[in-house]
């Protein structure tokens, strides 16, 4: 035994190991990301990046049904995606056990939207941990295993952004192997079609009172009497916040099972309070639950249903009491939103959008900030793969000419992701969109992960690459080419030509991300004398170029990279390569 | 005691993640409970980035509040004039003096701030120095985040052996010696000056 300080996501990755899991696919997303990252350092584990998340849960609810413990793991909005698997996998069951963790983003500090995970529980009607600390992602997890089996169900494990990105002392165990179970054949369990499902169903909803007969007794499940006439229920996040904020002035019910929740352990706690509180983040899903029972609570009507919460807001809400006073600065402190990086290749692709003045179909990745100013190149950004088939919705309503100013931006990994669905869809129903697949040759955003079309594996293994350009000429895309979004020239004319050809075309925006360790930009760029302070070089939203107060353009050394991009865009070659730093 | 509350702030690239990593191995080395909280994601492209770290004998929330902060690390100093209502009444403000300029400011639409560190002098008690000087004297100009630690450090209750022994424990050996030069001068500042 040994104790270390841990994520709670790498916790969760431990928990998963000491289970003795076998199988984890999953698909990048923050805050979900290191769970998976952080499984490569066990090698009895295999493990991978899928395509997407749907592929992920479905290879995990194979790996179980075949017998092998199994895990996949994902972001709020990829819980989305893969739904479908999702709810059919509650009835169905598993064979060992399966345990989905799925980290939502109060505060939306990395995601396009702030949805509540916990509806997709009660929705399926699959049970839900959701732990406050890495101890308990640890524990949990383990737990979550055992109970899959036992009540023959995928069991989910809810994260926040706050839980899975804090780290604290975890105690380590072993790894327990858990033997193999004998695959048997078994249609009504294993077969969805309409007369098996008829039947399964009966078993779900069986199943549901047996994990709330459980979620009754569970020490998951606990209460901490402080003698109060005051209780709170909270959850996660909520639970450490609480604590900090109100002591031992309250009693406590902390929920470690979100769903189903417990009815008569719940009734019991409002009985002995005066005042019962609901403290949880994001929706109401408690409180209706308290509501349901006919047990009136304090909740949304005193908290936000907006962002994160803070220990501040529950000794406001609950005490009254006052919060440390502090100093406030004067004046307006510019934000510091994220931007590109110096040596981005997205940068010239934007760029050029910009300046022929088109509509950029936008999607998720690091591009989305391309939406940012100074390029504010980007439309719309909706969810992963919408950029290719919701430019074809808008070509089919603005028509021809419209969709001669049109293009749709998408990464390399999410165009495998569901981008290229869309595609396909534009080929066979006889579209002309212009696609501009921004291949990086890594998946950026949520920190470099391996993707199907680098040739590498998670672990760094070489494999086969999707090849992209014989995939798009292979659903139908003849006019299909390469491009280096650093040359801005050549990249102009190739958007050029594309946008005006009556079929469907791809341009493949190649350059790696700079971030890689194996590109190696030198020295840095300067402004020399023939800077006519025209600002065209401003137009790039380089971190590295500025403009002081006397109107001199300056570009700082600290932040070049020397990537060479500005030195294109200065119609008076003002602007120098220098080597060294 | 009362749990020790630290701010590590800056601008995503500037290696604040190093400085929450071997705070954090500092303190599990002192058997405190400890909880280090940052935001991975969209913060590290150029954007701020915020760490909390918490520690003594029972930790629970991992986030810190406006006024409650004992120390605050600014990696830049529009960063540190951010953060300036997280610092508890009587506490510890330590400024690296570099300024890196957000977009909005490069772009025109907003300025920035004059005399940033005179402000918070005036109302708190500031150290600020150039971190980024500190580290090319000792050696490697990346060690920018350890100097900082390193004058953090001294004002903790945790031993200098300590710290050291976290500096071995997080940097790579090839940059090791480098570091703790680093390290040991961002301790020693003011002593020496």
């Amino acid at each position: 035994m040994s104790k270390k300080l841990m994520l709670g996501n790498a916790a969760v990755a431990r928990g998963a190991y000491e289970a003795g899991v076998r199988v984890v696919s999953s698909y990048p997303g923050t805050p979900s990301t290191e769970i998976t990252e952080s499984i490569v350092q066990y090698p009895e584990v295999n493990v991978e990046w899928a395509p997407n998340e749907k592929v992920a849960a479905e290879v995990a609810i194979g790996a179980a049904i075949g017998g092998g413990r199994a895990m996949t793991c994902c972001k709020h909005v990829g819980l989305n995606v893969m739904a479908d698997p999702f709810f059919t996998a509650s009835y169905t069951g598993v064979n060992a056990g399966l345990v989905i963790a799925v980290a939502d983003d109060p505060g939306m500090h990395s995601s396009q939207n702030e949805q509540d995970s916990r509806h997709y529980a009660k929705a399926a009607k699959l049970p839900m941990l959701e732990p406050s600390d890495s101890s308990e992602c640890l524990n949990f997890t383990k737990l979550a295993f055992e109970l899959s089996e036992q009540f023959d169900t995928p069991f989910m494990l809810r994260l926040s952004t706050r839980i899975s990105h804090s780290q604290n002392p975890v105690e380590l165990s072993d790894r327990q192997e858990t033997p193999i179970k004998p695959y048997e054949k078994n249609i009504a369990k294993y077969v969805m079609m309409p007369a098996n499902a008829i039947g399964k169903h009966v078993v779900v909803e069986k199943r549901h009172r047996d994990l709330v007969a459980y979620a009754e007794t569970s020490p998951l499940n606990e209460i901490e009497d402080n003698g109060s006439r005051i209780g709170v229920i909270v959850s996660g996040t909520t639970h450490l916040y609480a604590h900090e904020a109100l002591g031992n002035s309250v009693n406590y019910l902390k929920l470690g099972m979100v769903y189903p929740l417990p009815e008569q352990k719940i009734r019991d706690f409002a009985a002995s309070v005066d005042t019962l509180w609901v403290i949880e983040e994001l929706d109401p899903f408690i409180e209706e639950h308290c509501n349901n029972l006919g047990i009136t609570v304090k909740g949304k009507e005193f908290f936000t249903l907006l962002g994160e919460y803070t220990p501040a807001m529950i000794r406001t809400a609950v005490l009254g009491a006052p919060n440390p006073e502090y100093v406030a600065p004067v004046g307006a402190i510019p934000n510091r939103p994220p931007v590109m990086c110096a040596g981005c290749p997205h940068r010239g692709t934007f760029y050029v959008l910009k300046k022929l003045g088109l509509t950029v179909s936008g999607d998720i990745g690091c591009y989305t900030l391309g939406a940012v100013a100074p390029l504010a190149s980007v439309d719309t950004t909706i969810c992963m793969g919408a950029s290719v088939s919701a430019a074809f919705g808008m070509a089919k309503v603005r028509g021809e000419q419209f969709n001669k100013k049109l293009v749709s931006v998408i990464g390399d990994s999410t165009f495998i992701h569901s981008g290229i669905t869309g595609l396909i869809d534009i080929v066979y129903n006889k579209g002309a969109n212009t696609v501009i697949i921004l291949d990086n040759s890594i998946t950026g955003m949520t920190g470099h992960q391996q993707n199907p079309a680098m040739g590498k594996t998670i672990r760094g293994e070489d494999t086969r690459a999707v090849d992209l350009i014989a995939l798009c000429h292979a659903v139908g895309v003849d006019r299909v080419r390469v491009a280096d979004p650093f040359d801005l020239r050549g990249f102009e004319a190739a958007v050029r030509e594309e946008i005006a050809a009556d079929e469907p075309s791809v341009i493949i925006a190649q350059r790696p991300c700079a971030l890689l360790k194996y590109v190696k930009y030198t020295g840095h760029c300067e402004i020399g004398d023939k800077c006519k302070r025209c600002k065209l070089c401003m137009k790039l939203g380089c971190p590295a170029i500025s403009v002081g107060k006397d109107g001199s353009v300056k570009i700082d050394p600290t932040q070049c990279n020397g990537c060479g991009l500005c030195l294109g865009v200065c119609p008076f070659d003002a602007i120098e390569k220098k080597e060294g730093n | 005691m009362e749990n020790v509350k630290i701010m590590i702030v800056g601008v995503g690239g500037q290696g604040t993640l190093l400085a929450s990593r071997i705070l954090g191995n500092a303190i599990l080395s002192c058997n405190f409970d400890v909880k280090v909280s940052e935001v991975h994601g969209m913060s590290q492209r150029g954007g701020s980035v915020v760490t909390y770290v918490k520690y003594g004998q029972k930790v629970y929330s991992p986030i810190i509040d406006k006024g409650e902060a004992d120390i605050i690390l600014a990696f830049e100093q529009l960063e540190a004039l951010r953060a300036l209502p997280y610092l508890r009444i009587g506490g510890k403000m330590i400024a690296n003096t570099q300024k890196i300029n957000p977009m909005p400011v490069i772009t025109g639409a907003a300025e920035y701030p004059e005399a940033i560190l005179e402000t918070i002098g005036a109302s708190v008690d500031l150290t600020a120095l150039d971190a980024l000087s500190i580290a090319k004297a000792a050696g490697n100009a990346k060690a920018v985040n350890v100097v900082l630690v390193g004058v953090m450090a001294k004002n903790t209750d945790i031993p200098y052996e300590t710290w050291v022994q976290a500096v071995r424990e997080c940097v790579p050996a090839k940059f090791l010696e480098a570091n703790l030069r680093a390290f040991d001068a961002g301790y020693h500042y003011g002593a020496r000056a």
